[in-house]
């Protein structure tokens, strides 16, 4: 899509689990103010990739460059440091907890002045600051604190979306945001996506519904048995190509 | 906002329904507690008429301290869904310590106490410690510590087996009781306090340009904080006056609550509580935060067992033994904190530890036996764990695991 170098950029990044080769040299990269579609049969190694650039595994060979450097990434601090947030599948929220605690779950304000001293928790503050975060994404939630438990599935993925912007990272990788949403959800998670895009974040989003990576993506990224098995503007191709990709019926659908 | 986006907005149900609903999913079980504790004074004092008397609610409240001190503790450890099985064995033992540096090495009260408490705490974070380092089930790890630590208190004991105390600082913990005015002046200050800190957080979300809590809700919350207050202060003066015991208990309640759920560490209690990996991957420190659980349901249950031990003038092979345990762990438990964790207050020690009192209370003013006595207990805590489970079940039937 843009010409300017890209934001993240994974170079032939292999990963071995015992006898299961995970990843083959892998290539993919992605650009600020860009949405790539991640798509793959299941075990092609979308999630090994993703974990991968998380600093959740370790790749055995390879190498991942962010704005053009070389980096490593072994832990998942490391990846949160450059920038980079992930949202899991799980969405990881505490049903127990309302919004904002979620939000700001492990980097709760604290009070300043007289509140600091008794460590008392910035309440009003951090309130404030969700929902302008919120507002700012035009992410509807019917009370802030309500607990997250009796948010709907797409509001809660927005809510995960949402926290993984507080850290402001450049890139943003989602797991299966649309998995067992709605209709009506799954519009509004992709409403969200699109407006990350429009504040310039790199975003990566793995799925298995074709249908939603069209709708929003702006380029897809075939992963076949770990390896890239094709590159596709979204404006350009079809549905049946970017399934013969990930079902290896038609080789010759590599890159364009 | 896009057109999709306003038509999948959920709409926001009626506060009624919303309030119908909470209620009958649990959420506001404390609610229901009250209420139950209401229908069980009702229903004793038709039986007796001196149940309600001055003198008797003096009585529960004294009876009620030990247990509810040692209850704040379980809460913290209950909120992370764990168990501690060993707070009556560490009470009883911690009571020991103090009585035997006091009555047998001559130690200065406070010193004593304070070895007491240390006691107590350095056994809690052991424990949690084991817990969290070696991923023993906490059931087990407190049920051997249970075990271990009444063999400790047997051997501290010694050959005596009993110890009466007679120091009048450590006797005077549940045997003071303050003057009508004295009285007067902390219900003043309670209730002062309260309204202070209702308007500064007004204030504050005001000035953050969050919208405020409506005036009625306001007045409404402080008043009944005020009746409240003034009514139990009433109360305890015309017996013996208020106790120091009560002023202590509650001050434990109103701190460990404020530790619970406006500190970053409370807040990281109910996190590991609610969803252990999401609080992992925010980067909380599930060890610590467990080692510091158990150090405080440990420390507890050493200040609930000096109360005790205070109370009874003695420390005997029994202290910390029998049903204490059971109770600690039953009354936050029936007064609406979850034992699948995440859910609960440190309050409903308190609320947990006057049902189960005034039960107790209200069966030997009528005589009853202790076989009654502990089959009703036990028929009330299993119906609020069934309770608990049934709002457990609603919420996951929603949705909301």
């Amino acid at each position: 899509m843009t010409a300017d170098a890209p934001l993240l950029e994974v170079d032939g990044v292999s990963k071995r689990f015992g006898p299961v080769q995970a990843l083959d040299r892998a290539d993919f990269e992605v650009h600020s103010g860009e949405v790539v579609g991640l798509v793959g049969d299941n075990g092609a190694g979308k999630s090994t990739l993703v974990k991968t650039i998380a600093g959740i595994h370790s790749p055995d060979g390879g190498g991942i460059r962010f704005d053009g450097e070389r980096v490593s990434i072994s832990r998942p601090q490391d990846a949160t440091a450059l920038g980079i947030a992930t949202v899991y599948q799980d969405l990881a929220l505490c049903d127990n907890l309302d919004v904002v605690a979620n939000l700001f779950l492990g980097r709760e304000e604290v009070s300043p002045g007289a509140g600091g001293v008794s460590r008392q928790l910035d309440e009003a503050r951090m309130e404030h600051q969700t929902e302008e975060l919120l507002s700012g994404l035009a992410v509807t939630i019917p009370s802030l604190r309500g607990e997250v438990g009796t948010l709907s599935g797409g509001q809660r993925q927005q809510v995960a979306v949402a926290r993984s912007l507080l850290g402001e990272p450049r890139v943003v990788l989602l797991d299966e945001p649309t998995a067992a949403l709605g209709v009506a959800q799954t519009a509004q998670v992709l409403d969200l996506i699109r407006r990350l895009r429009e504040r310039g974040l790199g975003v990566v989003m793995i799925s298995h519904n074709l249908v939603d990576v069209f709708e929003v993506a702006d380029r897809i990224v075939v992963l076949r048995l770990g390896r890239s098995a094709g590159e596709f503007d979204a404006e350009a191709t079809t549905e049946e190509h970017v399934v013969s990709a990930i079902t290896g019926a038609d080789s010759r659908e590599k890159t364009q | 906002m896009s057109a999709a986006t306003e038509s999948a907005r959920a709409p926001a149900p009626s506060p009624h329904t919303e309030t119908l609903r909470r209620f009958i999913q649990g959420d506001l079980a404390s609610l229901r507690v009250v209420l139950g504790l209401a229908v069980i004074w009702i229903i004793f004092q038709t039986q007796n008429d001196r149940f309600l008397s001055a003198e008797n609610l003096t009585n529960l409240m004294l009876q009620i301290t030990a247990v509810g001190l040692i209850s704040i503790g379980v809460v913290y450890v209950l909120l992370l869904g764990e168990i501690d099985l060993s707070v009556g064995a560490v009470s009883g033992l911690a009571a020991a310590v103090v009585a035997v540096l006091n009555v047998k090495h001559g130690w200065n009260p406070y010193l004593a106490i304070v070895a007491g408490v240390a006691t107590g705490m350095a056994i809690g974070v052991l424990q949690g410690f084991l817990f969290s380092r070696f991923g023993v089930p906490s059931f087990v790890v407190t049920l051997a510590g249970l075990l271990a630590w009444q063999g400790a208190l047997l051997q501290v004991l010694g050959s005596t087996g009993s110890l009466n105390i007679n120091d009048p600082k450590i006797t005077g913990l549940a045997n003071t009781f303050y003057s009508d005015t004295v009285g007067w002046i902390v219900a003043a200050l309670v209730i002062a306090l309260y309204a202070g800190v209702v308007l500064v957080g007004h204030r504050r979300r005001v000035a953050t340009g969050l919208a405020g809590e409506g005036l009625a809700g306001q007045v409404l919350r402080v008043a009944l904080v005020a009746a409240v207050t003034i009514v139990v202060v009433a109360i305890l003066n015309s017996d013996r006056g208020l106790p120091l015991a009560l002023l202590i208990l509650l001050a434990f309640i109103v701190g460990m609550e404020y530790v619970a759920k406006r500190t970053r560490f409370g807040r990281h209690i109910y996190a590991v509580g609610g969803n252990i990996e999401a609080a992992r991957r925010a980067g909380i420190g599930i060890d610590r935060v467990r080692v510091a659980a158990f150090g405080i349901a440990g420390t507890m249950a050493a200040i609930g067992g000096i109360f005790a031990a205070s109370r009874l003038l003695a420390v005997n092979q029994n202290s910390g033994g029998s049903e204490l345990l059971l109770l600690a762990i039953a009354g936050p438990v029936i007064a609406g904190t979850s034992l699948f964790g995440g859910r609960g207050a440190v309050w409903t020690a308190l609320l947990g530890a006057l049902v189960i009192g005034s039960i107790s209370n209200g069966m030997d003013l009528l005589a009853l036996s202790s076989a009654v006595k502990f089959m009703v207990t036990g028929g009330v805590l299993l119906l609020a764990v069934i309770v608990d489970a049934i709002a457990r079940q609603q919420r996951q039937a929603a949705g909301r695991i």
